[in-house]
């Protein structure tokens, strides 16, 4: 990349810019033209002001906030399990051999199939949203914790037990540490997909207030701002999520090359 | 380099996916078979007893020779089957028309740092947003027909087609290159014969994945904008409390995930057969 000459003068940093802000022109003009008289074609200076109201009344707080506290609440449920059920799993092999079957079987089915059961066992509520949030934070926790622990090169533990380790210190000082990128690379998916999930529950049972809730009104007044405002908040909170532990593995597991945690 | 670090951070819901085991318990295979069936036969007694002996009611968990009957009943009839098949009909036309505009994407963006400069952060910030958040946006856009399906099953694969593919062909060793280079091969060559097949495997990571979340997206707007459609089916039996009907349903989208990840195996052994080889 350092030796590419091109005819193009545009600053590399610079270059991103170029295609979201052209659209935005476009947007903006075919907006301002009046191409249509469609309901659907707001400006984006609409969806700015959308934003404004929201933000002032509260009411893009409200949703906001109730979405994470469920998916904060989803992600600490399903995680813990999925780090004790994964650890077990790869740590021992009778409960491989009586739960792994059983589990990989369950995995298969489509993770939003679970809400009309759940709904049916919990209700509306938050219950059921913060159960099936639990559960898709459970299975890539599990999957890659268990992949960790198994990742352990043989001759880790066994230099381990050459110098007498017990199994306290063969487990915090050897085990863990090995199988840490891993279990991160899961607790890390398991964030996107309990974000997934949060919208997903919070549109399918529509009780209550969140961020899905607000998209979801949105389309059944035909506000397209509303939509639009919506998205633009779940990408963000998406981006953010990813940020926060992306930087938390770099502090973590600051003296590990990074590729490794990769498949 | 600093456009090659901010390729490896994870996108959401898609890049890197469960691992597949490496370790395989050694014992013989009939008593794997019966610790493996040991739980899930527990589990059945247990709720058999719990029906047979009234402690929940049918509303809440039916009983297992009904959710067994409804099930042979919906495939007797046909139902079931034709619910299937429109809804296989929309995963495989969305994933196909994902999968093609997402190796196109990723080997452009592979191939091109200038590409890659202009389009990779519109590109990112688009796959930010869940495909699932995209639905109400293209619910008013085009409408609740298939058109809708079809572009979100389209969006769910393209992203990890498009981002595995350009990560692979950057991954490509330099070497590899510059050997081709000494053989003089033309930019065609390069690509069919060098690239593409170094960058064999993300490339199918990125495939994987992509049917996984076709599969994932369709289940969605099933469940949410469909009269047709093994989510439909899901749905309809919960709006009519029958969660016999409903067991069912998911009984078969369990067993048609479980047979694509079947099949897509199959496809991968056979794609890197040649890998073999090396080990």
């Amino acid at each position: 990349m350092s030796a590419n000459i091109h005819k193009n003068t545009l600053p590399p940093q610079l270059r991103g810019w170029v295609l979201p802000l052209a659209l935005l022109a476009a947007w903006a003009w075919a907006a301002n033209a009046g191409w249509s008289d469609s309901p659907l074609l707001v400006s984006p200076l609409a969806v700015w002001e959308r934003a404004v109201l929201q933000v002032r009344t509260g009411e893009l707080w409200a949703g906001l906030s109730a979405s994470l506290w469920r998916n904060a609440w989803g992600f600490a449920i399903g995680a813990s399990a999925g780090l004790v059920f994964g650890a077990l799993l790869g740590g021992s092999r009778w409960f491989d051999r009586l739960l792994g079957p059983s589990f990989h079987t369950l995995k298969q089915i489509s993770l939003f199939a679970w809400i009309p059961m759940l709904s049916m066992w919990f209700g509306l509520g938050d219950a059921a949203k913060i159960a099936f949030i639990a559960l898709a934070a459970f299975f890539p926790v599990v999957l890659n914790t268990c992949e960790g622990l198994r990742g352990v090169p043989r001759e880790f533990i066994e230099v381990a037990r050459v110098h007498g380790f017990s199994t306290w210190q063969l487990l915090g000082r050897v085990v863990a540490p090995a199988a840490a990128p891993s279990i991160f690379t899961g607790l890390q998916l398991s964030l996107i997909y309990t974000w997934l999930a949060t919208l997903g529950a919070e549109y399918l049972m529509a009780s209550g207030k969140g961020i899905g809730n607000t998209l979801i009104d949105g389309r059944e007044h035909l506000w397209m701002d509303l939509v639009l405002l919506g998205i633009i908040v779940v990408g963000l909170v998406g981006a953010v999520l990813n940020w926060t532990l992306a930087t938390l593995e770099k502090r973590l597991l600051a003296w590990r090359d990074r590729t490794v945690a990769r498949y | 380099m600093t456009v090659q670090r901010s390729l490896t951070a994870p996108l959401p819901a898609d890049g890197i996916g469960p691992p597949r085991l490496l370790f395989r318990p050694s014992l013989n295979w009939s008593v794997n078979w019966l610790w493996a069936w040991a739980v899930p036969l527990a589990l059945l007694a247990i709720w058999q007893l719990a029906s047979t002996r009234g402690w929940v009611p049918d509303q809440v968990l039916p009983a297992p020779r009904t959710v067994l009957n409804t099930f042979s009943d919906l495939l007797g009839s046909g139902e079931l089957w034709s619910h299937l098949n429109i809804s296989l009909v929309r995963v495989f036309a969305g994933f196909s028309i994902g999968l093609l505009g997402g190796l196109i994407l990723g080997v452009a963006m592979g191939l091109s740092p200038l590409l890659r400069d202009y389009v990779y952060p519109l590109f990112k910030a688009f796959s930010q947003v869940p495909t699932i958040g995209w639905l109400p946006f293209l619910m008013l856009l085009v409408g609740i027909d298939e058109s809708l399906k079809y572009l979100l099953i389209a969006k769910a694969t393209l992203v990890p087609v498009a981002v595995n593919t350009c990560q692979g062909i950057q991954g490509v060793p330099h070497r590899f290159v510059e050997v081709a280079r000494v053989y003089a091969f033309s930019r065609w060559q390069l690509l069919t014969r060098v690239v593409l097949p170094a960058a064999t495997a993300p490339i199918w990571n990125g495939v994987r994945y992509g049917l996984t979340h076709a599969w994932l997206a369709l289940v969605v707007v099933e469940l949410l904008a469909s009269s047709e459609g093994i989510g439909f089916l899901i749905v309809y039996g919960r709006q009519l409390f029958q969660l016999d009907v409903v067991l069912a349903a998911v009984l078969a989208v369990g067993m048609v995930g479980w047979a694509l990840d079947k099949a897509l195996q199959r496809t991968e052994d056979w794609l890197l057969r040649w890998r073999k080889s090396g080990f």
